[in-house]
């Protein structure tokens, strides 16, 4: 069980510089009065207050101080770990909008202990459900928490599940799709390394609830550390009797193994992820059959992202109707976020469904940076769009984001400012899924390439609008003909800046200017000759000698021979060039 | 049954089947360009989408198994628009080289271009030069002509169990390539040609001798003589217009003199002499226990390789009996060479065959040479004497029938029904009888051997002796087969077969890798069905009776397996690696 009652977190919320040093100092002042055997500090990752100097969280009672000073140390460790006072001085009440399941444990307990997962209710809805010996009270449970999966899809779990329990087979398979690859994402990462053992119980709980007896966890190689720690945990449940023959005794018998992704995007998709177990080319198969009908080697099989398998434990142990509690009518409970880009407080946020962009990108991630002009908010990865300002209000629910001509996917959450240019986001994106895709299906394997080809010719003001109509046309057939989700959804961010942003793609065919400045092709250097010193830096620089001119009668740049290489740009002292 | 709606038509179905075999029912051909009739479906292409009432998801209809119930639209204006864009895409990748290819006129993709009345290129083109590859002289890869639709790939490994072909690298960059980006030469690749027969488009091709063959037959100097399979006689129709399974042997012979081969053979009269040696071969093992059994037999020359590859140890278990073809042009060679007084050194032997192995197997050991000269000069597949026909402007559907050479030109019942899946054991069993028996059956034909079931295994009485026979065709059925063996023989239990046959090609040569497109196992059992017509209507059933293999035994060979015949007509095996070094 656990060795401590109490934990102080610390975490140095300007620069993280000082958090050793003050967690030492917190150290040495509980041996001083010799505490150090009832609590335990620990450098947190994040308390989620920011730019606030030191900031120092005490559980239980989530007393939270910010600014805390060397002085303050002493007093802290006198009033608020001996008597639970609370330092008012100090003492902040962060809004904390988000609400802890998923991550509930990251950053609080030892991922490399099983003790600590145990005395935080770890294992405690396995417990339960071995204990009833009732599957399909199991399945009930799971529907009545309305949960839904969160790779992205948002599929009724129960209904995966129930799917699988019906086969009769005597072989199913648990697969944990832990094959995390959107661009800036890293949910499933900070699960699996810091609460392993959380994934492993819904694992071993929806092995239960389906009869299988083996699952595998599909991590990517690209995870060392949440692999070793998945490993670690699998051995240690084994040691308890949670994992192997007869597990707590009963007859219900379940083991794990775990499988490394090769670095394909695509192995994210189900029936490719399947394939790739099987030792076969990571390319995705046509379904139906679905998975739970015919997977894994043809045997019914259930695959569940890391955070809805992290979700199960709790639901089972608090029941479906806590978990259902939170959250929208049709999107229940929480979820992940990596909140990324222009925006103060980049982090890892768990948050309600039903929170409104406005709440995450202001309250939460403390607004844009540098106090630029926001421009949009990119959700769902590759597969995902833009949701332009004007529809910050919206509520994070599967359906309200699908409307935007976005998704939820697995909880990439990016803020743009003014200074990123829509036809380069599309286009980045655009090239992540024409670099991923598998090349099986033509609509995927061509249709993406020459969007791409086309987004190009717009960013460098070679396009027409008929490039736009065919991007349209490639889109759709994308959407309609591609084999699976990658190829289906991979337009998607063209569709949505095109939708919200259509006058930038103006912009860039008709007057052949990037207003963000992103898309190089059409720059036009420029000398500004009030701020010229006539130094003749940029003539010796350039490499064309499209620069003209001498110190009596100042610079200029021959447009026609100039290549946009910027160099007169980067070396000018006085901000004379102008692009 | 189960009931659906396809176009509003109310269609009853059997369960399981999918949307797009179920629409054929109500008349509509559902266009695709990767599903092959006798290949799972890859779902590659994207052309065959429907609709299906109640959601805004489209359908594969070639690998989404019609339901209960579905309400399925298979064309309106947005379903059209789609399959366009799908198929302008595929041609922005695939070289405008239409032309000069191997399929122009025969290819699906510029068919389904035409249907949809692809009139300009709407988007750039992206196509990436990748050199061909000729290595193995029997088939030839062009993968820049590659539209990815896996045909090729779920044949040879799925089909053959071969695991040649595979695809390589990712995106835009795929292409069919042999596993591990070898040459094909170097692969496993056992030259069976199911990958070119069932390529939608010119991505791979037999290796095209047609213009040696003219050269050779351009020279006075030059006695050419040509033999025809069996299966070719009932295959070559196609290529003129002939409903399926139309026989035309006697127009082939004439056809074939007006090219200007001098002696017109049939290979189904070697087939009766392998007969002869085969029988006499088992009957050795068989009745005085000589040798290993069961005896599986070796026409096949992708199998016999697949075996030195794959099966080594299996090698005792082999007919040494050459194939037909081996033996045709030895004989051609020495016997008819000797008789004629024609110089074998002045003779070129051409042989036409529904098979891009065969191309191989005329060097493949130093046994193919025992006349002192290799045995046959050039091979031509069906589809490739169809090609030399139409180039010389012969008028294929109105000539005369003509008669063979009779020297080696006449054959049995039994020699023709080679050419199906079971016939070589049909045949083989006709003789062995009378071998033992020293009687003809009182009824020739083995219905148990015949249709396209992947192995049949029966059992025939001689002289109240049970014979266990398998027969196996598709490579992929081989496994069965060979495992049962190796089992028993490893256990030390009785044998499961004393005779087994093995064709590569699923339904023996009739569906070859060299013969017409289009093959499906409906196409299979009719063009046998030809095959089984013309034995039935010969009136020598069995090869033992052929009065031209008597005489050649008589006067040339002496007996079926004599030290002339073993010299001439039987061959050698060796293992061989998987992958050349």
């Amino acid at each position: 069980m656990w060795k401590y009652k109490k934990v102080i977190l610390v975490k140095d919320t300007d620069t993280g510089k000082e958090t050793v040093r003050f967690s030492e100092l917190f150290n040495s002042a509980l041996r001083d009065r010799g505490l150090d055997g009832e609590v335990q500090v620990i450098r947190s990752a994040d308390i989620n207050v920011y730019n606030q100097g030191i900031v120092v969280k005490i559980i239980p009672g989530n007393i939270t101080y910010s600014k805390v000073e060397e002085k303050d140390i002493d007093l802290i460790v006198r009033k608020s770990i001996k008597k639970e006072e609370a330092l008012k001085e100090i003492q902040i009440d962060p809004k904390d909008k988000q609400v802890r399941i998923v991550l509930r444990n990251c950053g609080i307990i030892d991922p490399e202990n099983i003790n600590d997962y145990i005395s935080v209710d770890g294992y405690k809805g396995l417990k339960k459900v071995l204990e009833q010996n009732d599957r399909d009270k199991v399945i009930a449970e799971i529907k009545i928490s309305g949960l839904r999966g969160r790779g992205g899809g948002g599929f009724p779990t129960w209904m995966k599940w129930s799917f699988a329990k019906d086969q009769k087979n005597d072989t199913k398979f648990i697969i944990c799709n832990a094959d995390e690859g959107d661009p800036g994402a890293y949910m499933d990462r900070s699960v699996l390394e810091g609460d392993p053992h959380s994934v492993l119980e819904g694992m071993i709980i929806a092995g239960f609830a389906v009869g299988a007896k083996k699952g595998y966890f599909y991590i990517r190689a690209e995870y060392p550390l949440a692999i070793a720690r998945v490993e670690l945990a699998i051995k240690q449940a084994r040691e308890k009797g949670l994992l192997g023959n007869n597990i707590l005794g009963t007859q219900f018998s379940f083991d794990l193994e775990v499988r490394l992704g090769a670095g394909a995007f695509v192995c994210g998709e189900e029936t490719a992820l399947i394939a790739s177990i099987e030792g076969k080319r990571g390319c995705p198969s046509p379904r139906p059959p679905y998975p739970s009908i015919s997977g894994l080697w043809g045997k019914p099989t259930v695959i569940n992202n890391v955070e809805t398998l992290a979700n199960i434990s709790p639901i089972m142990h608090k029941g479906g109707e806590w978990f259902a509690e939170i959250g929208t009518e049709r999107s229940k409970g929480t979820k992940v976020f990596a909140l990324t880009g222009k925006v103060e407080n980049s982090s890892l946020i768990e948050v309600p469904m039903g929170i409104t962009l406005k709440e995450i990108i202001y309250e939460i991630g403390g607004g844009v940076l540098n106090n630029k002009k926001i421009k949009a908010v990119q959700t769902g990865g590759p597969s995902g769009g833009v949701i332009p300002e004007e529809y910050f209000d919206t509520s994070i629910d599967y359906e309200s984001l699908q409307n935007l001509g976005s998704i939820m996917g697995s909880g990439g959450m990016i803020v743009m400012d003014e200074d990123d240019c829509m036809v380069d986001i599309a286009k980045f994106y655009l090239k992540f899924c024409v670099d991923e895709s598998c090349g099986k299906c033509a609509p995927c394997r061509i249709g993406g390439k020459q969007m791409l080809e086309l987004l190009t010719e717009i960013s460098e003001g070679k396009a027409t609008f008929e490039q736009v109509d065919k991007l349209k046309l490639i889109s759709k057939a994308m959407q309609k003909a591609s084999l699976c989700g990658l190829g289906q959804t991979a337009p998607n961010p063209v569709l949505s800046t095109l939708k919200y942003f259509e006058q930038e793609y103006v912009d860039h065919i008709k007057d052949k200017k990037c207003v963000s400045g992103k898309c190089e092709a059409l720059f036009i250097y420029e000398i500004i000759q009030d701020k010229c010193k006539r130094c003749s830096l940029c003539q010796r620089n350039c490499p064309v000698e499209a620069i003209p001119g001498d110190r009596d009668k100042g610079y200029a740049i021959d447009q026609k021979k100039c290549i946009k290489c910027g160099k007169c740009f980067e070396v000018c002292k006085f901000e004379a060039v102008n692009r | 049954m189960a009931k659906a709606f396809i176009n509003n038509i109310e269609v009853e179905f059997e369960k399981g089947r999918t949307i797009l075999d179920v629409a054929q029912q109500v008349q509509v051909k559902i266009p695709t360009l990767c599903k092959h009739k006798d290949l799972c479906a890859t779902g590659a292409c994207g052309i065959c989408v429907v609709k299906v009432e109640g959601s805004n998801r489209m359908l594969r209809a070639c690998c989404t198994a019609m339901d209960e119930g579905m309400k399925i639209k298979t064309h309106d204006p947005e379903l059209i628009e789609i399959r366009r864009t799908v198929i302008e895409l595929i041609l922005s990748n695939h070289p405008n080289d239409c032309l000069t290819c191997g399929r122009n006129n025969d290819c699906e993709l510029q068919t389904i271009m035409a249907d949809f009345g692809i009139r300009e290129e709407l988007f750039n083109k992206i196509v990436k030069e990748i050199p061909k590859d000729s290595t193995t002289r029997t088939i030839e890869l062009e993968p820049s002509k590659c539209i990815g639709c896996g045909r090729c790939i779920e044949v040879c490994q799925n089909v053959q169990n071969v695991w040649a072909l595979s695809f390589l690298e990712r995106g835009i960059n795929t292409r069919m390539a042999p596993a591990g980006d070898i040459q094909l030469g170097d692969s496993p690749c056992v030259r069976c040609g199911q990958c070119s027969a069932h390529c939608p488009t010119g991505a791979i091709f037999e290796f095209d001798q047609t213009r040696n063959v003219w050269k050779l037959l351009q020279d006075p100097d030059i006695h050419c003589v040509v033999q025809i399979a069996p299966s070719v006689r009932v295959a070559i129709g196609e290529g003129f217009g002939y409903p399926v399974g139309t026989n035309l042997t006697k127009k082939i012979y004439a056809a074939l003199r007006r090219l200007g081969f001098n002696t017109v053979f049939d290979t189904n009269f070697s087939a009766d002499v392998t007969i002869m040696e085969e029988a006499s071969e088992f009957v050795e093992r068989f009745v005085n226990k000589k040798g290993a059994l069961p005896l599986i037999t070796t026409c096949c020359p992708a199998w016999v390789d697949f075996m030195e590859k794959y099966h080594a140890d299996m090698i005792e278990h082999f007919s040494s009996a050459k194939s037909p073809q081996e033996i045709m042009s030895t004989l051609c060679k020495t016997y008819f060479a000797e008789k004629k007084k024609i110089d074998p050194a002045k003779m070129k032997v051409i042989s036409i065959m529904p098979c891009t192995a065969k191309k191989y197997e005329i060097s493949r050991s130093s046994e193919m040479s025992a006349s002192g000269y290799q045995g046959t000069d050039y091979v031509l597949t069906t589809r490739e004497i169809i090609r030399m026909i139409k180039q010389a402007g012969i008028d294929f559907n109105s000539i005369p029938d003509e008669e063979s050479d009779h020297m080696m030109g006449d054959y049995s019942g039994a020699g023709t029904i080679f050419g199906a899946t079971g016939g070589v054991m049909e045949a083989a069993l006709r003789t062995a009888y009378n071998f033992v028996t020293k009687e003809n059956l009182p009824k020739v034909e083995f219905e148990n051997v015949r249709g396209l079931k992947g192995v049949k295994e029966t059992a025939i009485m001689i002289n109240g002796i049970e014979i266990k026979i398998a027969v196996a065709h598709g490579l992929g059925n081989v496994e069965y087969v060979l495992n049962k063996i190796k089992k028993a023989k490893e256990k030390g239990e009785p044998l499961p077969y004393h005779f087994v046959e093995v064709m590569a090609c699923p339904g023996g040569c009739i569906g070859g890798g060299g013969q017409p497109y289009g093959v499906t196992d409906e196409v299979r059992m009719i063009r046998a069905k030809g095959l089984y017509q013309d034995d039935e209507a010969s009136s020598v059933r069995c090869s033992h009776d052929n009065p031209f293999v008597k005489e050649l035994y008589k006067d040339f060979l002496g007996a079926p397996l004599s030290e002339k015949a073993h010299h001439l007509l039987h061959t050698k095996y060796v293992p061989r690696p998987e992958y050349k070094k």
